[in-house]
Order: C-alpha cells, then sequence, then structure tokens
C-alpha cells in the first residue's frame, strides 16, 4: 500500500522529493499462470511478479525496487476466481480488495473480510491492490498479513517445479520478505469458513482512514469448531503474532486487563512502552467489538 | 518499447511506450492532457485520480502498459456526463476549491461516491474523501457538494 511505502521510504533516508520516476524495466503479460512461473523461473532475482502495482507501484517510481522484469499476472483468469466449499472460501490471488469490499465473495468470517477491505488504502487503491499482491509484498502493517493469520488461512503457492501450501501466520520473514522462493507465486488464498456461531473482533489504530496501521489486533471465537485465537499484528519481527484466545474469551471484564498485558508482552512488546500500550488498546477495542 | 492499445476518452489509442511510463505521464505528456494532475506520485495524494474500466484509479500507480484493452477516462472525458456537470455546479456553488490543484482527482472520485453510494452520509463521505488530499478547502465546502449532488440525486 502506497503509505506504507512512503514510510519505508522514509525510514530509509529517503523523503518526498527523491526520484518519483520508476528506472527502466522489461514487461510481459504471460497468458496463463504456467506462463507467468516460467517467466518467472527464468529471470530469477531481477523479475517481478505484478498484479494491481499498488504496493510495488510506490516502490518502483521511489525507486526502492529495481527489477529488470515484470510479471503482469493481474489480468489471469485462474488468479481471480473465488470458489467456496462447505469449509472454506478460496480466493485467487488476483482478487482485488474492491470485490471483497463489495461482497463478490462470499464472506468466510461472517463480514469481516468486507468490514477489513473496506479500511485498506483508499477506493481508487483497492479497485487495483489485489489480496495475493499484498500478502507477498508483506508490509507487517498490511491488514490481510494480519487477518489471513488469524484466519488461519492457507496459500496455496506454485512454482514450475511443484505445488505447495504455506500457513498465513507463517508467510512472513521479515518486514518486506516472505519465505516465498524467488521462483514461487501465491495462486489463491484459502480461508477457513468460520460457524454461524461464531464471533469476530477486529480492531485497526490508524489516525486517518486507509492509512498505515499504528497496531492491529484481533479475535476469533468459534467454539463450534473449536477456534478461539487472538491476533496482536504489527510485530517488530514482521510476522503476525497469533495466539490463544481461550483465557481472554473466558475471563471476567475485571480479569481482561492483566491478559491483555500479558498478550501483548507476548508478542514481544515491553510493558509501559507505547508500542505495548497502543496494542494493549487495540486488542481491549476488538474485544469490546467482538460480535 | 511496447505497443499499447487501449481506449481514452472514448478514443482508439495505439502508442509505443516505455514500460516505466505511468499513466498519468503518458496522458500528459503523449497525449497532452493536462487535466489530470501529479502529486506525490506514489499513490498517496489522488491528485491523479482517473477513471480504469468504469473504476476509480491512481494514474500514478498504474504502468500505461498495463492499461492494453482497457478503457480510460480523465477528466476531460468527462466534460459531458451528467453526473460530473452536477457535480462541477455544486463545486462552484460551495467553494470546494481554492487552488484547484486536487480538483480533478476530487472530481472523479465524488463522481464514484454519488454513483456507488448513493445513500451515503457525511460520515461516508468523508471516509472515501481520505484518498484525496486537499490542503486549501479543509474539505468543509467539497463534502457539502457532493452532498448536495447525492441529495438532489434522492429527490426526483
Amino acid at each position: 500500500m502506497p503509505h506504507h511505502a512512503a514510510s519505508i521510504a522514509r525510514g530509509v533516508g529517503h523523503s518526498a522529493s527523491g526520484p518519483v520516476k520508476a528506472p527502466a524495466f522489461d514487461y510481459e503479460r504471460p497468458v496463463d499462470v504456467d506462463g507467468a512461473l516460467r517467466l518467472l523461473a527464468e529471470g530469477g532475482d531481477d523479475a517481478k511478479l505484478i498484479a494491481g502495482g499498488q504496493s510495488l507501484g510506490p516502490l518502483l517510481n521511489l525507486r526502492l525496487a529495481r527489477p529488470a522484469l515484470l510479471i503482469d499476472v493481474r489480468m489471469l483468469d485462474e488468479m481471480r476466481e473465488i470458489s467456496a466449499s462447505d469449509n472454506a472460501v478460496v480466493l485467487g490471488a488476483a482478487v482485488t480488495h474492491a470485490r471483497i469490499e463489495d461482497g463478490n465473495a462470499p464472506d468466510p468470517a461472517g463480514g469481516l473480510l468486507r468490514y477489513v477491505a473496506r479500511g485498506i488504502a483508499y477506493r481508487a487503491v483497492r479497485n487495483r491492490g489485489t489480496i495475493g499482491g499484498s500478502l507477498a509484498h508483506a508490509d507487517p502493517a498490511a491488514d490481510w498479513v494480519n487477518l489471513m493469520a488469524l484466519l488461519d488461512a492457507t496459500l496455496i503457492v506454485r512454482s514450475t517445479a511443484a505445488e505447495r501450501t504455506i500457513a498465513a501466520v507463517d508467510l512472513v520473514a521479515g518486514p518486506l520478505s516472505t519465505v516465498l522462493a524467488a521462483d514461487e507465486m501465491i495462486v489463491a488464498v484459502r480461508i477457513p469458513k468460520l460457524s454461524g456461531s461464531a464471533r469476530v473482533g477486529w480492531f485497526k489504530f490508524n489516525r486517518k482512514p486507509g492509512e498505515f496501521a499504528e497496531a492491529i489486533c484481533g479475535i476469533v471465537d468459534d467454539p463450534e469448531r473449536d477456534v478461539r485465537r487472538l491476533l496482536v499484528g504489527v510485530t517488530e519481527s514482521g510476522s503476525p503474532h497469533v495466539a490463544d484466545g481461550a483465557e481472554l474469551l473466558s475471563a471476567p471484564p475485571d480479569a481482561r486487563d492483566g491478559i491483555i498485558t500479558a498478550a501483548v508482552a507476548g508478542a514481544g512488546f515491553r510493558c509501559g512502552t507505547y508500542k505495548h500500550q497502543v496494542r494493549a488498546v487495540s486488542l481491549r477495542r476488538a474485544m469490546d467489538a467482538l460480535r | 518499447m511496447k505497443t499499447l492499445k487501449f481506449t481514452l476518452n472514448g478514443e482508439s489509442v495505439c502508442r509505443s511506450v516505455e514500460p516505466r511510463t505511468h499513466l498519468a505521464d503518458f496522458v500528459r505528456g503523449d497525449q497532452g492532457l493536462t487535466g489530470t494532475n501529479i502529486g506525490c506520485e506514489h499513490g498517496v495524494c489522488g491528485a491523479c485520480t482517473v477513471e480504469i474500466d468504469g473504476a476509480p484509479a491512481r494514474s500514478c500507480l498504474t504502468f500505461a502498459v498495463t492499461c492494453e484493452g482497457a478503457d480510460v477516462r480523465t477528466i476531460e472525458g468527462l466534460r459531458d456526463d451528467p453526473v460530473m456537470g452536477q457535480l462541477r455546479e455544486a463545486f462552484n456553488a460551495e467553494h470546494a476549491l481554492q487552488c484547484g490543484y486536487c480538483t480533478p482527482g476530487m472530481l472523479v472520485t465524488a463522481r464514484d461516491i454519488v454513483l456507488r453510494l448513493p445513500d451515503a452520509d457525511e460520515a461516508r463521505v468523508r471516509h472515501e474523501l481520505a484518498g484525496n488530499l486537499c490542503r486549501c478547502t479543509g474539505y468543509t465546502g467539497i463534502v457539502r457538494a457532493i452532498l448536495s449532488v447525492l441529495v438532489a440525486r434522492r429527490t426526483p
């Protein structure tokens, strides 16, 4: 997302007055997934996939990324498919945030996906940005990176050699870095369905709608499927912190604060710091939003 | 260089483009359509917002070459659009601009709000405008202008 790139740019000493034209690159638009994977395998580290380009675009314009080749997968039919079974919803990696916001996909979590999608950047960005692209970009503050971890989604990943799955919670290796190999592409995201009686709570802490999140916390309570999880997002390691939420969910209201304090500390944030506080408040508000 | 064929403001365009050229630079530099303004060039400010296949998009984050086969409309292409006519009048009446730099992008976003969210209230309009920065007006006039068009379109 653009604002993330801006924050990263600041972090490495660039500013909005730095270069804002992309360096030269070559461009290919394969006709199918196999073609994209072949180009990716041939291109190695110098090739980059592009779908909506809403995260990569800023990095290119600010010259923080300098790939020799962009492989455009935005229009590949297989990447735009949406399907649902009794147990899961599968979203093609190139499904846009706007399609999710508009309810074009069945919501596996009682409307939470639609709600979260509406808070991603801005409509003009959501019209092009994709769920797979956002995951592959691996910004620790990105909405899908955190929500997919909380919902225990699975990424379906392909290379010319093989297909494998990666648990969303294991995707991020560090800020803007994933466990994907250079020749691998996320083709779809499989999100388990919660039961009809499940309750979810979510809170994104940011000062302006669509802005870079300072903190994201969430909680899921689905006794029917034996799922009780909490999320402390936007961690220092970059990887979303997902933990057992049973204690917090079953605690009486006056005992919650202590559990929340410990949960945020468990995600690597020292008590008494601003970063701890903002996450503790976010987790409390996610609890308050549980329905 | 790559060949790019697409529809721009209702007319077929076929040009040779460098892949790194973004759509905002293409419409301004190659096509002379300078109504689209360029601000931050990393997707934050919204000044360059145009319509691609019927939906608003950042032309600074869209490489022109990726628009193959697309239907693109810039502010110039919306001159005779009835909703845009209503919005222009409302922006005028409510003093919804001062320097005008954000206005083309603001109008494209406003048109999307009016058509996609006919029941939007003030809070929703403000939420939707978060992606278009205006540093002159404080948004009050812009919000009033959009709300007035929404209301006018609800009353037959």
